[in-house]
């Protein structure tokens, strides 16, 4: 081998030298890979420092407060009076209640259009849940707010009406009054979850429809060819295949959730307590309390608010990390494209 | 395979048997529910009436089918029943969120002044043929213009880096994108306000949400580029390194033009995404009324900015006007969106 390295025309060695196997690069590819190295760093360092600023932020804030910061109420800078309690509780509950509702919907979609939509329109399903990821946040809030909250707090009525002795559906108002309140029903966890729920569920279906689509058509076939119904199909060879893709899709969805700003601004009133009654209005979640708190906050209250940032990122790192982790591991593998 | 028969037999149809007994129980549980819901019992509303029905039907559907047919096929029929309503659900909830905006916004888009003035010197209470949005569709075209100039270039390299260059570095930076991808928007404004507005001391501008929203759509380019890269058949670049290519040539003359329509997918996406993004604007410029040309001077307002603060006045008009903002915000997107698949489709007709 070594001999016929003269044979080549580019290299200058004279024969009785060895040729090497790994001549080096260029000039050219040093740049290009030095400049792709760099662009690679500079995007490592913008976005991971985002994580590392907001944490470096925290500091003052935690040596301040201490451990009361999680463990307040109430949210009055005036005061001196800060914590995070009710605002976690308040994310994660909108978060919940989104999952709740996005959960059924996004697995029972994107089965449908895997396995049951006919083949014509399933190319316009897969389009039209990619068109559903694409609307802006905001024109979810708005729908929420005029077009879904007029129906959906009768529903909340009719749910404390019949089920109040369960925690959750209890609203401190009579459901049975005449004359109902309805402002006692209105800009809740529920309705900000419901509408946080339609950016919820494009991205869980998304990934869910794409693992669907991997399952093994010999496995499929083969079900089929034993006599399984279309349903017998699913739960013995589509459901176990996708495990992975399902827990993982949804938790993407759920780091999408717990981190949405817009929407649940424009439909919540904030209340800064600790409750469980996801049916009654007043809530407040940490992105939607630092969008309306950041304006006219001194240089400490800023501090609170990157706090309260800090935590919100660290769980929606944790949620995301581990849905990749699940996805990766997954017999499927597939990710989203958004 | 020893032969093929002629026609395949069909495995997905529905026998004249099944048509009966589908129609059969949706009109029995409609007549049932009818009956009952809005004549016997107190009880009113279209959402408890749809759910009734809903479950008469899966009822009615049940116990049609068990005259002839096993148990696994009741089940199936049910399940496929379920999953026909869940898709009509989400895809109704979708079609009513754009009917619903355009509807709503249709008084302000009537009106030509819309499109053409700005709200400098207009009230929110100012009929709807004073004022207009052309300052925040201006703005948004602005911040998205400049958003895209820093996060292309930046994203598509990056995506070369991860998916061309690799190595051990290139997984770190990969794990960090990933996890920034899905970075809620409301953070990436934080951070650049604190770093541009407080300690840099810039002034709030469309500069600055502009850099903000490059912050989260460089994730998403990187992301999906260098799934649009990894697609590309390694046969190629082995083939044009077979020919004496370098890498920079074979990188530039072969992988990025295979690449080329998966890179606009993910740019457009990427667009999609910070279009709408009201939290980075909210907290990164500010609110203004008049038109501002001007990215790093005066604070400039953007669509989805001006549909927030509009919606926060509670005036009727200003809300038919965020309406208006709403559906011009969504035809945009919209419009990229119809690109995106035009896009992939013309990929892979080329296939």
């Amino acid at each position: 081998m070594s001999t016929s390295a003269s044979n080549t025309p580019t290299t200058l060695r004279s024969s009785s030298e060895p040729r090497l196997l790994e001549p080096g690069l260029e000039r050219s590819d040093r740049i290009f890979h030095g400049l792709s190295t760099l662009t690679g760093a500079f995007v490592l360092l913008v976005t991971g420092g985002i994580g590392l600023f907001l944490g470096l932020q925290a500091i003052p804030t935690l040596r301040h407060y201490g451990l009361s910061f999680f463990t307040t109420v109430v949210w009055q800078p005036e005061l001196d009076h800060i914590g995070i309690a009710a605002v976690l509780l308040g994310t994660l509950e909108v978060a919940l209640v989104a999952m709740t509702l996005a959960f059924p919907l996004a697995l029972m979609l994107a089965l449908f259009i895997s396995d049951y939509a006919p083949v014509k329109i399933k190319s316009y399903l897969v389009s039209a849940v990619d068109l559903m990821a694409a609307v802006p946040s905001i024109i979810y809030g708005l729908w929420g707010f005029f077009l879904l909250q007029p129906h959906a707090i009768t529903l909340s009525r009719w749910l404390s009406q019949n089920f109040g002795w369960f925690p959750l559906f209890h609203v401190d108002t009579d459901p049975n009054a005449a004359v109902w309140q309805q402002s006692r029903y209105t800009s809740s966890v529920f309705i900000a979850g419901a509408a946080v729920s339609m950016m919820a569920i494009p991205l869980a279906c998304a990934v869910m429809r794409a693992v669907f689509d991997q399952a093994p058509q010999g496995e499929r076939e083969a079900a089929m060819a034993l006599g399984g119904t279309r349903f017998g199909v699913v739960r013995t060879v589509v459901l176990p295949f996708a495990r992975g893709g399902i827990i993982g899709g949804s938790m993407l969805a759920l780091g999408r959730a717990l981190g949405e700003t817009a929407a649940v601004l424009i439909i919540i009133s904030p209340a800064y307590e600790i409750k469980f009654r996801v049916l009654e209005a007043g809530t407040q979640t940490i992105s939607a309390l630092i969008a309306g708190n950041f304006g006219n906050a001194t240089a400490s209250q800023l501090s609170a608010l990157m706090t309260a940032g800090f935590v919100l990122f660290l769980i929606t790192l944790l949620v995301n990390t581990a849905a990749a982790v699940i996805i990766r591991r997954s017999r499927s593998g597939a990710g989203t494209d958004i | 395979m020893a032969s093929t028969p002629v026609q395949p037999r069909k495995i997905r149809s529905l026998t004249a048997d099944d048509w009966v007994s589908l129609v059969g129980a949706i009109l029995a549980s409609f007549a049932l529910v009818d009956l009952l819901y809005l004549h016997v019992l107190a009880t009113s509303g279209a959402l408890g009436f749809v759910v009734s029905w809903f479950v008469s039907f899966m009822l009615f559907y049940a116990g049609i089918l068990s005259f002839v047919n096993p148990r696994h096929v009741i089940v199936d029929r049910l399940v496929t029943a379920a999953l026909y309503v869940a898709a009509l659900i989400v895809l109704g909830a979708l079609a009513s969120t754009v009917v619903y905006t355009f509807a709503q916004g249709w008084r302000a888009l009537v009106h030509l002044n819309f499109y053409t003035h700005d709200m400098s010197g207009v009230s929110p209470t100012a009929p709807l043929n004073q004022g207009g949005i052309l300052h925040a569709i201006v703005g948004t075209v602005i911040e998205v213009g400049i958003a895209i100039a820093i996060a292309v270039p930046v994203g598509v390299a990056t995506a070369v880096y991860m998916s061309e260059v690799g190595g051990r570095f290139a997984r770190w930076v990969r794990t960090v994108v990933e996890a920034m991808t899905a970075l809620p928007e409301i953070l990436a404004g934080l951070f650049v306000y604190v770093i541009l507005i407080v300690y840099v001391g810039l002034p709030k501008t469309g500069f600055a949400v502009s850099v903000a929203m490059a912050v989260t759509m460089v994730p998403i380019i990187a992301r999906a580029g260098e799934v649009a890269l990894r697609v590309v058949p390694s046969g190629l670049r082995e083939a044009s390194s077979a020919l004496g290519a370098t890498h920079w040539s074979t990188v530039r003359k072969v992988v990025l033009p295979s690449a080329k329509a998966g890179l606009a997918t993910a740019t457009i996406l990427a667009v999609a995404r910070g279009i709408g993004e009201t939290a980075v604007a909210l907290i990164t410029s500010g609110a203004s009324s008049f038109m501002t040309i001007n990215p790093i001077q005066n604070p400039m307002n953007s669509l989805p900015l001006f549909i927030f603060t509009a919606d926060q006045t509670h005036e009727p008009l200003a809300i038919v006007r965020a309406f208006g903002a709403a559906s011009v915000l969504l035809a945009m997107v919209l419009v990229l969106f119809i690109l995106t698949r035009w896009l992939s489709r013309d990929k892979g007709a080329r296939r």
